[in-house]
């Protein structure tokens, strides 16, 4: 069953082995060439459960991994209940807002002190489980890096995502981020990252020479 | 009623007269062109206060009105180049207070976004907006035009000019390096694996111009499938981040726009997702792509209505104005 239509691949909610599953399954896509197509599918296929499993390494809760078919583009993983931080966010008491904004800056903390790069940090891909837990999923633009850069453009990501989408509560919950952040990787590297997001949106600016 | 506007943030200076009911008069133009290189502000900045009578007269004289006809002035405050903006708002400036008129500061991104709609009739789209200076992709919610994605580092524009530069290839009047490269690429199938790099919903092209330009100097692969390749990888990232864009805002139509919007590649793979999402698909006319009056002069009508205006004494330019610093009363009207 479909369950999501995504822009990159679809997520099906699936029995496989008495066990409820994810299918996540990369599309196709019309509008690029073959050669660039496949290679993008395959390529985020194969990548993508590696970098689950290091999340885990991190003790940042991702999906468990069932299976990969790197000639379908296709991974099936677990199914995991609760809702996207995105749907509860801007409902939850003041307080418990920055609480959970907190606890996602410690676990995207503890990625990056890990050298992962999420890729696409977004209320949408965080799922608040009934236990209270946060897992991470979609980690389909993921990378191993550890270049303040890359750390840089995904806290950039994630304060864009609450600008977006939260953008009544963007500042404060962006605050909590870092608040969590900080305490997981320290007042220096914190200092860092943050001059590197300063630099970021100065530089996403208007370019006009090289 | 009637609006001038006048348009100076990079090479070309424009200036336009509209009705405030949205009928475009006059959208006189003339664009400063580099012996070879890129834009030298400086230099801009010196063909815009040389050319700035004469495009002005010429506005008058095509729209068939008198100064005095004016009830509004409207400028590109920004964002783009100190000296280029500098000039287009002092003769601003200088026509408000001689005419005793309203003087209204527009950003230029948000005015590509409001003439597209105004020439294509699109309502609500996610906008592409491509050009030298600018890769953006945009939709409105919540009183501003949002940015979704954008470029982390250079412009798309920027990079395929740079590399048409580096291979040798030189701009006229008319023939612009994206159409020449367009054109090469065009006559070629063959793909040359290059760096894809899409973060979230930002883009980078900076890697992707370095390792192009380093293959085009080991002299392995032809130009053309060098163009192609470019191509093909510089455009299939702009779509999956517009793909992304859309599915998440779930708006209707899809809206390209800027200098790079001319391109027919660019325009097809757009129009594949456009289509697999119920949305329209709409290209803004080059008229109204590239940089013009008409763009600001109508972005103004918008903001008076709204009863924004800017006094003289305030109207400094901004060089790094965003997009999303915007505030747009008008657009939920």
């Amino acid at each position: 069953m479909l369950i999501k239509k995504g822009a990159e691949a679809n997520l099906y909610l699936e029995e496989w082995h008495n066990r409820k599953v994810i299918m996540k399954r990369r599309l196709s896509k019309k509008y690029r060439i073959p050669e660039l197509d496949e290679k993008i599918r395959s390529q985020r296929t194969i990548y993508e459960p590696q970098v689950i499993h290091k999340a885990k390494e991190a003790g940042v809760p991702t999906p468990t991994i069932f299976m990969v078919d790197v000639a379908e583009a296709n991974i099936i993983m677990e199914f995991v209940e609760g809702k996207q931080v995105k749907q509860v966010l801007n409902d939850l008491p003041p307080q418990e807002r920055l609480r959970l904004s907190r606890h996602i800056g410690g676990l995207i903390g503890r990625l990056h002190k890990h050298g992962i790069i999420h890729g696409d940090l977004t209320t949408s891909n965080m799922i608040l489980t009934p236990y209270g837990k946060i897992v991470f999923v979609d980690f389909g633009l993921s990378e191993r890096s550890a270049e303040l850069e890359n750390r840089g453009v995904d806290l950039h990501l994630m304060k864009r995502a609450f600008q977006s989408t939260h953008y009544k509560y963007a500042k404060e919950c962006f605050e909590a981020v870092i608040e969590g952040y900080v305490e997981v990787v320290g007042e220096e590297e914190a200092k860092n990252v943050l001059e590197k997001i300063r630099e970021i949106e100065r530089r996403g600016r208007y370019v006009s020479e090289r | 009623m009637y609006c001038l506007g006048i348009e100076s943030t990079a090479d070309d200076f424009g200036v336009a007269i509209l009705s405030f009911d949205g009928r475009v008069l006059s959208n006189a133009n003339s664009a400063y062109m580099p012996e070879k290189g890129g834009i030298h502000p400086r230099e801009a900045a010196r063909h815009h206060a040389e050319v700035a009578g004469k495009v002005l007269a010429e506005a008058f004289e095509r729209a068939g009105i008198k100064p005095q006809d004016v009830s509004i002035v409207a400028f590109s405050q920004g964002p783009g180049l100190g000296p280029c903006l500098r000039t287009g708002a002092t003769a601003a400036r200088a026509l408000a207070s001689y005419l005793r008129v309203p003087l209204v500061g527009v950003n230029h991104c948000v005015a590509h976004i409001e003439i597209g709609k105004l020439v294509t009739g699109a309502v609500d789209p996610v906008t592409l907006y491509v050009s030298g200076g600018n890769t953006i992709i945009s939709a409105f919610e919540a009183g501003r035009y949002r940015v979704f994605g954008e470029t982390l580092d250079i412009a798309i524009g920027n990079c395929l000019d740079v590399f048409a530069r580096e291979a040798g290839m030189s701009q006229r009047k008319g023939a612009p390096f994206g159409a020449m490269v367009e054109e090469l690429a065009s006559r070629s199938k063959t793909f040359v694996p290059l760096p894809y790099t899409v973060k979230g919903m930002d883009l980078s092209f900076s890697g992707l111009l370095t390792a192009a330009v380093q293959i085009l100097h080991e002299r392995k692969h032809s130009l053309e499938d060098l163009c192609f390749s470019l191509q093909e990888v510089a455009f299939s990232m702009l779509t999956e981040v517009t793909e992304r864009a859309l599915a998440h805002t779930e708006k209707l139509e899809v809206l390209l726009t800027g200098g790079v919007a001319a391109n027919k590649r660019l325009q097809s793979m757009l129009n594949v997702i456009a289509e697999e999402h119920n949305a329209r698909f709409c290209v803004v006319p080059k008229e109204y792509a590239l940089d013009n009056g008409a763009m600001i002069a109508w972005t103004g009508i918008l903001a008076y209505k709204s009863k924004i205006t800017l006094p003289v004494e305030k109207s400094f330019v901004k060089l790094k104005w965003r997009l999303d610093e915007v505030y747009a009363p008008w657009v939920e009207g």
